[in-house]
């Protein structure tokens, strides 16, 4: 493919989402940002925060192959080479990541203060 | 950890400035604008139209640039497939064509009744006379419905008469005589003309895709599916012909050679084919026809048709297949489904023809040589059921292009290329409309 660069991707997820875009976008880089915060101030990871994060994680994949195969009226029978399963894998990793940082981060933020060790909050 | 100085390039800032709709788009090569005060001329705003007009606007500052199309409603063809297999409604392949026009362009909503290339003139059915330095011609081409005997495009989506290419509504009506003739069986009739098409995998595709619909009602037993070849092969690329035969044979889609519907029944579910062997009258209860294609009459029938050969008899633009300027008006470019070359016929050939021809435009304007070339590119997602498609991709040699090689296998019935047409590609071309594709 010609012109096979980063602006060509940006613009097909333009016209993919429409004004949902933004949104989304700022969604992401909030979680992002609620992240880097909760990790700074709290200077470690919370294990039973995190613990439930990655399971919400878990759970976040999985509707997001869910909704994948839903939006485009297919089923997991309709996976026929390595490369359909990389994409689910792919498709999964996203959406679990996602939720799992915004999970932890929501909880961080909500925390009561008895589960904060910074000095000073 | 910080990124290398060169990720964070001018051209890819401006680039997401750009997306942002912080910045004008970027020129296509990346260059300045070119000052010119040429006068472009487009007829035809549909998928190359469009986006010539944007590619223009994007590298020319000063230019008047005119586009003349009557049609207010642009249409998603590669969207008519899925709307004929119950999987979106007629909405879905409709827009506005305003949308894509740049505030920079002249539409004019009006048809061009003729071109005079010697006069550098076109004139429009409401009598306008409009001048050009330079013309693009990217009418598409005409659906002779007119030439199958008996055919009425009025009746499509009763009496089992389909026809997934006539328009959104059709393709809609289409579902619904499919939809019924997979609840009740009988004999499903399939067929491509004999003249050059647009997407020659789209009457392939609605076989398989009407096979998949009996067998998930359980109804597959109750059919008897007939695919009407124009010739001895099933594709124009050999290799994809083959694989095409053997799904074929899988599926239990049986194929007859060398049969060109003549002539339709549509109360008597009656089908006439042209054979070697004379005329072939087959009963149907669901058909889905496919009209014979030609260039719009007002190129057919102006001096840029090809003179002889074998696109001469229906009118197609007589171009060089490389650089799609017209043979003997250089000033003259033909792109999309007009031009006279073989293959070419889709969308995604348009996302490849529509650069090469403005860069040799804008060449001429500079007193350059262009060396951008176009080899052919056509792709087409062979849809094989709901949920899988191959990616057929070739060039004019017949060669297979793939986009994704030792990535996405171009002969593999694969899910992730039944996302690609599903959800990547409506996206990809709308972006290729603005230009930014
Ligand atoms: C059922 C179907 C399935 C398809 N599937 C695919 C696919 O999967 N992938 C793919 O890449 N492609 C596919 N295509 C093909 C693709 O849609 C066309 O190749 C593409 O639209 C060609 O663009 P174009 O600009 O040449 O013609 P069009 O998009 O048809 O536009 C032509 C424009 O010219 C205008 N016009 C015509 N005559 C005049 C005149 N005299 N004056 C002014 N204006 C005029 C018309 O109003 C129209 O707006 C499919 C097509 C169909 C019908």
């Amino acid at each position: 493919m010609q012109d096979f660069e980063i602006w060509m991707f940006i613009a097909v997820f333009q016209e993919m989402l429409g004004w949902a875009i933004w949104p989304i976008a700022a969604l992401c880089v909030a979680a992002t940002l609620a992240l880097g915060m909760v990790l700074l101030r709290d200077r470690r990871l919370v294990a039973p925060r995190l613990l439930r994060a990655e399971l919400l994680g878990l759970l976040g994949g999985l509707a997001a192959v869910a909704a994948m195969f839903a939006i485009t009226s297919s089923w997991p029978g309709d996976m026929g080479g390595p490369i359909d399963w990389l994409l689910a894998i792919g498709i999964f990793v996203a959406g679990g990541l996602g939720t799992a940082i915004a999970a932890y981060a929501v909880a961080g933020l909500f925390a009561r203060r008895g589960t904060v060790t910074t000095p000073g909050v | 950890m910080a990124l290398p100085p060169s990720t964070l390039n001018r051209r890819s800032l401006l680039a997401a400035a750009a997306a942002l709709g912080l910045a004008p788009a970027v020129p296509a090569s990346g260059q300045a604008p070119l000052r010119t005060p040429a006068r472009i001329l487009i007829i035809g705003a549909g998928a190359a139209g469009l986006a010539a007009a944007s590619r223009l606007v994007q590298r020319l500052d000063g230019a008047e640039i005119t586009l003349i199309d009557r049609r207010r409603e642009h249409l998603y063809q590669p969207g008519l497939t899925l709307v004929a297999a119950g999987l979106k409604d007629a909405g879905y392949v409709l827009s506005a064509t305003r949308d894509y026009i740049s505030g920079r362009v002249t539409l004019i909503e009006d048809v061009a009744a003729e071109i005079d290339p010697v006069g550098r003139s076109v004139t429009t059915e409401g009598g306008r006379r409009v001048a050009y330095d330079y013309l693009i011609v990217a009418t598409g081409l005409h659906l002779d419905y007119a030439a199958i005997e008996g055919m009425d495009v009025a009746r499509i989506g009763r009496d089992g008469l389909g026809s997934v290419y006539a328009g959104a509504e059709q393709a809609a009506a289409t579902w619904r005589a499919m939809s019924d003739f997979a609840d009740r069986g009988g004999t499903g009739l399939f067929l491509r003309p004999a003249t050059e098409m647009k997407c020659a995998g789209a009457p392939l595709k609605y076989a398989f895709l009407t096979d998949d619909i009996l067998r998930r009602r359980g109804n597959r037993g109750k059919a008897e599916l007939v695919y009407n070849a124009h010739n001895r092969a099933l594709f124009s690329v050999p290799i994809v012909s083959e694989k095409l035969r053997m799904l074929y044979a899988d599926r239990g889609i049986r194929v007859n050679h060398e049969h060109v519907l003549r002539a339709i029944d549509p109360g008597r579910r009656i089908a006439t084919f042209r054979t070697p062997q004379g005329d072939q009258e087959l009963g149907y209860d669901f058909i889905n026809v496919v009209p014979p294609m030609r260039a719009p009459a007002v190129v057919r029938n102006s001096p840029l048709a090809w003179q002889t050969g074998p696109f001469a008899a229906d009118g197609w633009a007589e171009v060089d297949r490389g650089t799609l300027r017209h043979a003997r008006f250089p000033e003259v470019f033909c792109v999309g489904d007009v031009a006279g070359v073989p293959k070419g016929k889709t969308a995604a050939s348009v996302k490849w023809q529509v650069p090469v021809a403005v860069d040799h435009l804008i060449a001429t304007i500079e007193g350059r040589e262009s060396p951008a070339r176009y080899n052919g590119y056509t792709s087409c997602p062979m849809i094989t059921r709901i949920g899988r498609a191959m990616l057929v991709e070739f060039d004019y040699n017949d060669n297979l292009v793939p986009s994704f090689p030792g990535v996405i296998a171009p002969l593999e019935e694969l899910w992730i290329t039944w996302i690609i047409k599903e959800v990547g590609l409506k996206p990809t071309y709308l972006a290729m409309l603005r230009g930014r594709a």
